[in-house]
């Protein structure tokens, strides 16, 4: 198996372009008007999972970013899904 | 296939895919009528193999309303009667892909009545998890739900898309995982070898998508390439991309080599 140096050398520049990008559109978000975005929130929300020392950050964000609810709707409102639970009426928007 | 242009075909061909499987999925639109999906069933099951056999590739399909179209049972049903006649054609492989969208009551009554029919007629199974913030939820549900299928052989069954998040629920109750790899969204190559890594290989497999949307048809031998930067073995990568797919497939009557 790669050690961590062959490693990086095949994925740091992959990972730290999508990290600027994350950062420019956290900078983006907070440059333009409007009511704060409940995705917006989740991405930040997920952020500090990036720093724990634990063997599953990409689960926990996955986990983070899931709905937990367990009640069943009757029939879809809608089809689609938007890559963070919606929060209940008064959250974010 | 069916939403792909004929040069996909031969990418597919040039990369070395000998075989390919496709579900019976949306469309990009829902369909007004049954009669609609009696077309796309003859889509699959008459015109895909041939626009395949011409690039020397195998054609198989899976069968049913897909669950982004199954929120109405009464249309739903209504498509359901049309499989069975289907299945006599020699390249269906079972039902799916089945599963749920939104998680809701109506798509797991109709999901529980797929399975009825894989199990009335001894089937594989493919089933769908929901995208994004829904795939948790989707998969728990879906989990829940086959537990209550005493008869279900869970080696015939794979549950498809799954990520870090689902992967080690499904692999632990016996059933196959599928790593759906796209260019936007679900699993990326890299992600896919990572669970590789760490969950072992002995019942999942990659798959890649050629839908409506943003799409990689040559997905597949593109994590085979990562595979290899990642210095897994040849027999290894083998073992992922061929031949954990021909012994899942294999459970089908209609499958061959």
């Amino acid at each position: 198996m790669p050690d961590k140096k062959k490693i990086a050398d095949l994925h740091f520049m992959d990972a730290r372009c999508k990290l600027i990008d994350l950062a420019a559109f956290f900078d983006r978000m907070d440059r333009h008007e409007g009511n704060p975005d409940y995705r917006d929130v989740a991405l930040r929300k997920a952020v500090p999972l990036l720093l724990e020392n634990r063997p599953d950050r990409a689960k926990a964000i996955l986990d983070l970013l899931s709905d937990e609810s367990a009640e069943l709707l009757e029939s879809a409102p809608y089809q689609g899904a938007f890559g963070a639970p919606m929060p209940a009426k008064g959250g974010a928007q | 296939m069916v939403s792909r242009t004929t040069d996909d075909y031969q990418k597919l061909a040039i990369a070395g895919c000998e075989i390919l499987c496709e579900p019976a999925f949306w469309a990009g639109f829902d369909r007004s009528s049954a009669q609609g999906f009696y077309d796309y069933f003859r889509q699959l099951t008459e015109y895909e193999p041939k626009r395949a056999e011409k690039f020397g590739i195998k054609h198989y399909c899976w069968l049913c309303i897909n669950p982004k179209e199954a929120d109405d049972p009464v249309f739903a049903r209504e498509v359901m009667s049309l499989i069975p006649d289907f299945l006599q054609r020699n390249t269906v492989l079972g039902i799916g892909e089945i599963g749920l969208n939104k998680n809701t009551r109506n798509e797991l009554t109709i999901f529980e009545e797929h399975v009825q029919i894989a199990l009335q007629y001894d089937l594989p199974i493919l089933i769908h998890t929901p995208h994004l913030e829904d795939k948790k939820k989707g998969t728990k549900l879906i989990l829940d739900a086959l537990a209550n299928f005493s008869s279900l052989q869970r080696e015939k069954v794979i549950i498809d898309h799954v990520e870090e998040h689902t992967a080690a629920m499904v692999l632990d109750q016996g059933y196959w995982a599928g790593m759906t790899l796209y260019p936007e969204s679900k699993c990326t190559p890299n992600r896919a070898i990572d669970m590789l890594e760490t969950l072992g290989s002995d019942r999942l497999w990659l798959n890649s998508a050629c839908d409506w949307g943003v799409s990689d048809p040559l997905a597949v031998p593109k994590c085979a390439l990562e595979m290899k930067k990642r210095e897994h073995s040849a027999a290894f990568i083998e073992q992922v991309c061929y031949h954990n797919p021909a012994r899942f497939l294999s459970q089908s009557k209609n499958f061959s080599l």
